[in-house]
């Protein structure tokens, strides 16, 4: 069921175990950064074990939509959560590449790993 | 063959402008035959360019004006490639001090500089006499034995 409580962006939240799988869905740009960063930090707030941003359906992330994943990435660790990044296409994954930072998230290709491994 | 046909788009700082100059770049990228990847670097390089004049020269205000002007420009060893200028009316900033920061200071904010910089071949800011910024970026087409 789509979470109505959050950005745009986000299609929907799924609570699996202790863990918090949420799908994002659209372009994360300088429009659609502050309202989903805090709908992340909302659910930041439960303290999932395992935070897992679905982003198979974004199309396009500019470094705003990085920051906000940066600071929930913070978040997260400041309760020994885990963050994970899921189904990158080229286009997403490049601009962590570019930025370094996919040296700080975990990224996998699907949910399944993310959560099992 | 790369074609002569100068575009220019006057929207306000409105990050809901984006979205609409991002289409417009990308579908002229594709026309000069750009790949993927560098239609892609030429989208995200001018929407960091937008985002900065919104968030720092502008202070997040949206209602002020930004050009931004692109063209068709050949490299010297004939690979297609695309000027732009993004011409704001808002804060000047000495153009020396304007640089991307450490990347092992993992923080929000302060990456569309280095972004920038990344993906153009060429980007250099000024200060107008008239006022406001100007940044004028290239980019070229990748050459294709570099493509991977």
């Amino acid at each position: 069921m789509a979470d109505s409580s959050g950005g745009n962006l986000v299609k929907e939240v799924k609570r699996i175990d202790k863990n918090a799988v949420v799908v994002l869905s659209g372009e994360v740009d300088l429009h659609q950064s502050p309202a989903l960063h805090s709908a992340l930090l909302e659910i930041a707030k439960e303290r999932p074990s395992k935070f897992v941003l679905d982003l198979n359906d974004v199309g396009y992330i500019d470094s705003s939509g990085v920051g906000t994943f940066v600071d929930v990435f913070r978040r997260v660790n400041s309760y020994k959560g885990q963050m994970m990044l899921v189904g990158l296409n080229d286009r997403v994954r490049s601009v962590f590449e570019i930025t370094k930072l996919d040296r700080f998230f975990t990224i996998c290709d699907t949910e399944e790993q993310a959560l099992n491994g | 063959m790369a074609s002569d046909y100068p575009i220019s788009l006057n929207i306000m700082s409105s990050p809901r402008s984006l979205p609409v100059v991002r289409a417009a770049v990308e579908q002229m990228a594709a026309m000069e035959g750009f790949t993927q990847k560098d239609c892609h670097g030429l989208v995200l390089a001018i929407d960091e360019a937008l985002a900065n004049v919104i968030k720092h020269g502008y202070g997040n205000r949206h209602d002020q004006p930004i050009t931004i002007s692109m063209e068709p420009q050949s490299a010297p060893d004939g690979r297609c490639g695309i000027s732009v200028v993004v011409r704001d009316r808002g804060k000047q900033v000495d153009p020396a001090a304007i640089s991307g920061r450490d990347l092992d200071d993992v923080r929000p904010g302060g990456l569309g500089v280095h972004l920038i910089k990344a993906l153009m071949d060429e980007a250099e800011y000024s200060c107008p006499a008239e006022g406001g910024m100007m940044l004028r970026m290239v980019k070229y087409a990748t050459p294709e034995a570099a493509e991977s």
